[in-house]
């Protein structure tokens, strides 16, 4: 009994889409250093496609995992479908991550809504307000 | 065939050869009751207190003082609420502790804060994880029943100054209790010249098994049991002995203590040639004292990584250690430990405690000194905390 699943070992042993993007369309970031865990997105976008993305984060295993599969799950999608990744989805592809790892997959939700949000903005483009709630600053999700 | 390097043995140790074969005897044959009075039964007594006899040797202490227990945590447990009983029935109600104990004295002192009034005062352990016996002297008040202060801290090392705390509270009169479960076996021990009235210990961190432990009670100073029950233990512990782990304890133990200062002298030799290599790394630092340390253990902090990334490319590695991240104690906090000896919460999720024991040998050393370096690295190099510190954009912390 490992206490990841193979699926979290292999996204965290070869992540994909590490990186940055320099001109990148818009930009996430979520978390913070003092709980342990900050992760960064990229997104580089064209007529509504997500054509590129790459992740950096500090953090645990669960969370490189986490990053590694939502930018899987989001690449070359629509903007309109990555806005409908959850938390949960990104655990279920990951085949389940334990209780008290959860929080990972919710920051990656988050990651990728602020990075979209910031693409939003910078264009002036409208957008509805109630799909982008503020991020939980305090990360009080940590623990189950 | 990847090496396979275990580095984890403050966490816990490989049975010793002589610990499991002075089981053996007790699981299989011997298996009476030490409270019986047919042979089979006096067999098992006889064992018990020859086990009692060597380990009371091995610390300086006489064989009626040693009450056996199953975990350090409950020696721990024992030790504190006893002499916080018997202090609160004189009025005496503070307790003097650190601010870096193992949990198993810190919730047992939070309990008796909470639900009984108790006042407790945790010194600081200042960067080097020390503390002085100057400040125990200082913080010693008319109602201080008892001072509980670890032999050596089990995250980063550090060994306490235990005789000169220990005299400090001779003198005042005050009950002195200490935490030994990393240093006995590992340094030398003795409750007689060291002023200790109490004392923790645990099998499993000298070559022993899981699930036995002793506590020490200095004669004259009363005990009052944990657990209710059969007079075992004089009265003090209730519960059939666990008759085989004692004797492996005591295997253990007589082994550990003979062996002392061969496997000092190897393991410091070890240790430094660890601590120099991933000193090499850049933005690193040592967690406590540099020289006041157990001769086997390293912890140590790489900044812009989190500890759990760590353990789990360095298993991949074959290298089996721990860290004091937040990720790893399931908590939302880094380990209580780093914090207290001033670390900040992003830097303290970074850390590694690499524990070594007598079987480790040199091409050990070599290896974590070789996985260490390419883990960081690999973790840096998709760390956005690490990349903002080398574009300038976050300051260095170490």
């Amino acid at each position: 009994m490992a206490l990841y699943s193979e699926k979290v070992m292999d996204h965290f042993r070869n992540p994909r889409n590490v990186g940055e993007i320099p001109d990148a369309d818009g930009v996430g970031e979520v978390g913070n250093a003092r709980c342990g865990d900050i992760m960064k997105i990229y997104l580089k976008i064209k007529d509504g496609i997500i054509e590129d993305v790459k992740f950096n984060t500090f953090g645990c295993g669960s969370a490189i995992a986490s990053s590694s599969m939502a930018t899987e799950l989001i690449k070359g999608k629509p903007l309109s479908q990555a806005l409908e990744l959850t938390n949960k989805a990104v655990a279920e592809a990951l085949d389940g991550l334990p209780a008290h790892k959860l929080h990972c997959s919710v920051l990656a939700e988050e990651a990728i809504r602020a990075a979209i949000k910031d693409y939003y903005d910078k264009n002036g483009m409208e957008y509805d307000k109630s799909l982008f709630p503020e991020p939980d600053e305090d990360h009080e999700i940590h623990g189950d | 065939m990847e090496r396979k390097v275990y580095a984890d043995n403050a966490a816990t140790t490989a049975m010793s050869r002589a610990a499991i074969e002075a089981m053996l005897p007790y699981l299989d044959g011997i298996y009476g009751n030490p409270s019986s009075l047919y042979s089979v039964g006096q067999q098992a007594k006889e064992a018990l207190e020859g086990a009692r006899a060597d380990i009371a040797a091995c610390l300086g202490a006489r064989p009626d003082e040693i009450y056996f227990t199953s975990c350090g945590s409950e020696s721990d447990n024992q030790a504190i609420r006893s002499a916080a009983r018997l202090g609160a029935a004189k009025g005496k109600k503070h307790i003097i502790s650190t601010a870096f104990e193992h949990h198993a004295v810190l919730h047992t002192l939070d309990r008796l804060k909470r639900e009984e009034g108790f006042e407790v005062t945790l010194l600081d352990v200042h960067k080097n994880g020390v503390v002085e016996a100057e400040e125990v002297k200082a913080a010693i008040r008319p109602d201080t029943c008892l001072v509980t202060v670890m032999a050596a801290n089990n995250e980063i090392g550090t060994v306490q100054p235990i005789a000169e705390i220990g005299a400090v509270c001779r003198a005042a009169g005050v009950v002195f209790h200490t935490d030994a479960v990393q240093a006995v076996g590992h340094i030398p021990v003795n409750v007689a010249e060291q002023n200790v009235d109490m004392l923790s210990l645990s099998a499993h961190k000298f070559h022993g098994p899981k699930g036995v432990g002793a506590l020490y009670c200095r004669r004259g100073l009363r005990l009052l049991p944990l657990i209710d029950g059969g007079a075992q233990e004089r009265g003090r512990r209730a519960g059939t002995e666990n008759v085989a782990g004692i004797c492996a304890m005591a295997a253990a133990l007589k082994e550990a203590c003979a062996n002392m200062q061969k496997n000092t002298a190897k393991l410091v030799a070890l240790r430094d040639e660890i601590i120099e290599g991933l000193s090499r790394i850049p933005h690193s630092v040592l967690n406590g004292d540099r020289q006041r340390r157990l001769p086997g253990t390293v912890n140590m902090c790489f900044e812009g990584v989190e500890g759990e990334g760590l353990l789990l490319y360095l298993d991949d590695m074959g290298v089996c250690a721990s860290s004091g991240s937040a990720c790893t104690s399931g908590s939302l906090d880094p380990s209580h430990v780093l914090l207290a000896i001033g670390l900040p919460h992003e830097v303290a999720h970074g850390s590694l405690r690499v524990s070594l024991c007598e079987y480790n040998t040199r091409e050990d050393a070599e290896h974590i000194i070789k996985c260490v370096p390419q883990v960081v690295e690999k973790l840096r190099a998709m760390s956005p905390v690490w990349k903002e510190m080398e574009r300038g954009e976050r300051p260095h912390v170490i």
